[in-house]
C-alpha cells in the first residue's frame, strides 16, 4: 500500500495498465512530454515512449475520433480531455459513434475507449472550467459513466474501465485531486494522506463498475451522492446532527439501484445531491428510480440539492456550489416531514 | 524486409537545457515579397503563403512594396499602444501572483499582431479575438479600469462576475465576447461578416486564433464558410510556436505553413512577420480593402513567439528552453518599432523612457481606481442574486424560484450569523 492523492492514483492506474497490456495507449493535449496540465500522466511518456503516450493537436473531436479508430483496430486507448468543459467538440463522436458502434454493427465492431476528464468547480475556473456534465453522458445508451470520490476508487475504477470492453467516460472531480473537500473553502485543505481512502495498493487491483458503496451507515435518512459531494454530504450530516446513511453512487451508468434502494427502503427518507445543475440533472433519474421501488417505504418526499440552473459564475462559485449548509437544510427538512 | 508503417511523432527542435533552434522558421528578406493587387485571384498569389511579408529591415528602415508609409505620428501611437499593452500585462501578472486576481494571460511578444492589425481596421469593423489580443482593446481606446474590473469580478465588471479574467467583451467598441473555449470565435466571425454582406454594409469582421487551436474543427468550418460565401472577413492565425506544451508541429506546422491552408480552401493565405508592426499593418490593410470590395476572405498567418507562459497556471520551463525567446529570429515588436522611429529621427531613448514612466503611472492609477469598485476578498461586491439574470431575456419560473430560494438561504444565514457563501479565495 502507498499513500496517494487522486492524481497519483490515476497515474498509477495508467502506469499499471500500460505495463500489463501492450494494447493500452494514452492520448490527449499536453499529456506526453509535459505530463498533463494536472500532472495525471507525469512520467508515463518517458517510461513507455512516444508511441504509447501521445501528445495530440488541440482537437477534442479529433482525439475521440482517433481513439475510436485505434480502439476498433485493437488498441485500448485512454483519451484525456483537458477539462470536461472542453469535451463538446467531441460530443458527436461520443454520442453518435463511440456509444453505438457495437450496436449498429451487430457486435462486429467496437471501440473500448476510456475518456478521462476533470470536472467540477471550486477552483475559480468560472463557467468554462467548472462544469459537471455527467447527465449529458448518462443519457446516452452505450457508454458507461463513472465519477470516483477518492484515490482508492479512482485507481480501481479506472483500471476496470480500461480493462472493460465498453466505452467509459470517467469524470474526475478536480477539487478533490489533492484532498477530500467538504465544501468549506475557509478551512485549511485536508490532504489525502490523512484519509483512509488515500491508502492505495501500488499494483493491480480493480473496483468493479456498476457498484455503489455505502460510505457511512445510518438509520434516519439516505444521502445519495458522488464525487466531491460525498465529502460535502459527510460535513452536512455532522452539521445537521442526523444519523444519515451516505451512499457513494460512483457508477453513474450503469447504476447500482439495489444498493441505493436497500438503503432508502431501510431509512425511509432520501436526499439526492450533485454539483451539476438541477433541471434535467442526474438527480432526477436517481429520484425517479428510487421512488419506483421505495415509494411505500418513504416517509417524506425525496429532495434534491444541486447547482443552480445557471452557468458556473466566476465571482460566486461558493454561492453556486451546493455546500454543506444547503445539504444540511435539506436533511432537516426531510427529517421534519411527517 | 517488407515495407511497414511507423508512426511519426513531431518533436520540437529544443527542450529545456538545450540550445534554442529556430532554423525551421523560413524568413524572407525585408522588402522581398511582391505586393499583388487586392483584386488578384487566390490561385494566382499562392506564393504569398510560403514567403514572409516583412517591411522592417535589420537596419530599422522600412522597405519594399508592402511599406504602408504611415506618418510618424501614427507610428508613435502604435508604439504607445504596444507598450501600454505590455505594461498592462506585466502589472496584471504581478497582481495575479499576489493573489489579487485568480488568473491571467499575457500577450508579451505578440503585441503587434493585435495592435497593428487593429489600427489598420476602422472602428466599425467587428473584432472576434481569442484571449491573447488585449492590444485590440487598447487600440479601440478601452479604459484599462474596465479591463481590470473584469479581472477583479467586481461591481464594475462588464461580465457581472460570470467570466474568468481576460474574457472581456465590448459592444459599443465592436469587440465580441471572448470565450474560454478554443476556436469558437472563428466561424462566428464569418457569420457576422456574412450578415454584413446580406445587409449590404461596408464594414468587415476580423478574428484571431492560435496555431494550436487551428486544429479544432471550428477553424475548418470557418475557412470553408468564408470561401463558399466570399465573406468579408480577415482570419488571423497567430502562430506563436507554442500551444501550452506542444510546439507548432502538433498543429500541423511541420509540413506546410499555416498560411498554405488558405489556398487549399480557395482563400489567399499570407504569411507575415508578426513582430513587424508595419508588415502586420500592411497585410491587414490589403485584406481589409479586398474584403470591402467583395473580394472575400483572407487568411493571415502571423509568425510570432509566445514569450510568456500560456497563462498564470502554466510553467514553460518544463517543456522549452528558458531563454528561447531571446533567440527568436524575428525579435521583439516593441523594440523593432522603437528602433525604426529612432532611425527616422522621430523618437529617442529618452522619450521612450519617459513614455514608459507615464504609462506605468497610468496603469498604477487605473489599478487604484479599479480596486475602489471591489476586490476579490473585499467589498463592494456584486449581488450574487444577479447570477440568475441574463440566462434568458425573461427569467423563467424555475430560475425565479431558485433565486428566491437563494435569497431566503442568505437571509437565514445572515440571521444566524454564518456566511452562506464564504467569500474566501480558494485556499
Amino acid at each position: 500500500m502507498a499513500r496517494m492523492n487522486m492524481v497519483q492514483a490515476l497515474n498509477s492506474a495508467m502506469d499499471v495498465m500500460l505495463e500489463r497490456d501492450p494494447r493500452v495507449v494514452v492520448l490527449g493535449e499536453d499529456v506526453g512530454f509535459f505530463g498533463g496540465v494536472f500532472r495525471a500522466t507525469e512520467g508515463l511518456q518517458r517510461k513507455y515512449g512516444e508511441h504509447r503516450v501521445l501528445d495530440t493537436p488541440i482537437a477534442e473531436g479529433g482525439i475521440i475520433g482517433a481513439a475510436i479508430g485505434m480502439g476498433a483496430n485493437g488498441l485500448k486507448p485512454i483519451a484525456e480531455i483537458q477539462f470536461a468543459d472542453y469535451i463538446y467538440p467531441g460530443f458527436d463522436q461520443i454520442v453518435s459513434e463511440l456509444a453505438r458502434l457495437r450496436y449498429r454493427s451487430a457486435g462486429e465492431f467496437a471501440a473500448p475507449v476510456t475518456i478521462r476528464t476533470p470536472c467540477g468547480g471550486g477552483i475559480r475556473g468560472g463557467q468554462t472550467h467548472s462544469q459537471s456534465p455527467e447527465a449529458l453522458f448518462a443519457h446516452v445508451c452505450g457508454i458507461k459513466v463513472v465519477m470516483p470520490s477518492n484515490p482508492y476508487d479512482a485507481k480501481g475504477l479506472l483500471i476496470s474501465a480500461i480493462e472493460g470492453e465498453d466505452p467509459v467516460v470517467f469524470f474526475e472531480p478536480k477539487r478533490i485531486y489533492n484532498g477530500p473537500f467538504d465544501g468549506d473553502p475557509h478551512k485549511p485543505a485536508t490532504p489525502w494522506s490523512s484519509h483512509p481512502r488515500g491508502e492505495v495498493p501500488e499494483g493491480h487491483f480493480t473496483v468493479p463498475l456498476g457498484r455503489a458503496e455505502v460510505v457511512r451507515e445510518g438509520r434516519d435518512v439516505s444521502v445519495l451522492a458522488y464525487g466531491t459531494m460525498v465529502h460535502v454530504a459527510e460535513a452536512a450530516v455532522r452539521m445537521a446532527g442526523v444519523d444519515a446513511e451516505i451512499v457513494d453512487v460512483r457508477s453513474i451508468a450503469p447504476l447500482d439501484l439495489d444498493t441505493l434502494c436497500t438503503s432508502v427502503c431501510k431509512t425511509g427518507r432520501c436526499v439526492v445531491i450533485h454539483e451539476a445543475t438541477r433541471f434535467g440533472g442526474y438527480g432526477a433519474e436517481l429520484v425517479a428510480s428510487v421512488q419506483e421501488q421505495c415509494f411505500w417505504n418513504l416517509e417524506a418526499p425525496i429532495l434534491r440539492v444541486a447547482g443552480w440552473d445557471t452557468p458556473y459564475p466566476h465571482a460566486f462559485e461558493w454561492d453556486y456550489f451546493p455546500g454543506p449548509h444547503r445539504v444540511a437544510a435539506a436533511l432537516k427538512s426531510v427529517m421534519e416531514a411527517k | 524486409m517488407p515495407p511497414r508503417s511507423r508512426l511519426h511523432v513531431p518533436s520540437p527542435p529544443a527542450r529545456p537545457g538545450q540550445e534554442p533552434d529556430f532554423s525551421y522558421v523560413q524568413i524572407s528578406p525585408a522588402g522581398a515579397v511582391a505586393r499583388p493587387d487586392v483584386t488578384a485571384r487566390a490561385r494566382d498569389i499562392e506564393d504569398l503563403a510560403l514567403q514572409m511579408v516583412r517591411v522592417l529591415g535589420d537596419d530599422h528602415r522600412a522597405v519594399g512594396p508592402w511599406n504602408p508609409h504611415l506618418e510618424p505620428e501614427e507610428l508613435q501611437v502604435g508604439l504607445r499602444h504596444m507598450l501600454l499593452t505590455r505594461l498592462f500585462d506585466d502589472r496584471m501578472q504581478k497582481i495575479q501572483r499576489q493573489g489579487r486576481i485568480s488568473f491571467y494571460i499575457k500577450s508579451t511578444g505578440e503585441e503587434a499582431v493585435a495592435v497593428a492589425a487593429g489600427m489598420a481596421l476602422t472602428p466599425r469593423d467587428m473584432l472576434f479575438p481569442s484571449y491573447r489580443q488585449q492590444g485590440l482593446q487598447v487600440v479601440r481606446g478601452r479604459n484599462l479600469v474596465d479591463l481590470m474590473c473584469q479581472c477583479l469580478s467586481n461591481t464594475r465588471d462588464m461580465c457581472k462576475g460570470r467570466q474568468m479574467p481576460i474574457m472581456y467583451h465590448w459592444g459599443s467598441g465592436n469587440i465580441f465576447s471572448i470565450s474560454g473555449n478554443l476556436a469558437t470565435q472563428f466561424p462566428q466571425a464569418v457569420g457576422w461578416a456574412m450578415a454584413a454582406a446580406i445587409k449590404g454594409e461596408d464594414h468587415i469582421a476580423a478574428s484571431w486564433i492560435g496555431e494550436g487551436s487551428s486544429a479544432e474543427a471550428d477553424f475548418h468550418y470557418a475557412m470553408n464558410f468564408a470561401a463558399v460565401y466570399q465573406a468579408p472577413v480577415i482570419l488571423n492565425l497567430v502562430n506563436n510556436q507554442w500551444a501550452i506544451s506542444t510546439f507548432q508541429g502538433f498543429a500541423g506546422g511541420e509540413h506546410n505553413t499555416f498560411a498554405q491552408r488558405g489556398p487549399g480552401y480557395g482563400i489567399p493565405g499570407i504569411r507575415v512577420d508578426g513582430n513587424d508592426f508595419l508588415a502586420v499593418y500592411a497585410v491587414t490593410q490589403w485584406a481589409a480593402q479586398r474584403a470591402r470590395q467583395s473580394g472575400g476572405p483572407t487568411l493571415i498567418e502571423h509568425v510570432t513567439y509566445r514569450a510568456a507562459a500560456h497563462s498564470t497556471s502554466d510553467d514553460p520551463s518544463r517543456y522549452r528552453p528558458k531563454e528561447e525567446w531571446r533567440a527568436w529570429p524575428l525579435g521583439d515588436p516593441v523594440e523593432r518599432l522603437k528602433d525604426h522611429l529612432i532611425a527616422l529621427g522621430e523618437w529617442t531613448q529618452e522619450r521612450h523612457t519617459a513614455l514608459e514612466k507615464d504609462l506605468e503611472a497610468h496603469v498604477t492609477a487605473c489599478w487604484k481606481e479599479a480596486e475602489t469598485y471591489g476586490t476579490l476578498s473585499g467589498g463592494p461586491s456584486l449581488d450574487p442574486l444577479t447570477m440568475f439574470e441574463d440566462i434568458f431575456k425573461e427569467m423563467p419560473p424555475n430560475l425565479a424560484r431558485e433565486r428566491d430560494e437563494m435569497r431566503a438561504l442568505r437571509a437565514a444565514a445572515q440571521a444566524s450569523g454564518q456566511s452562506a457563501a464564504p467569500r474566501a479565495h480558494e485556499g
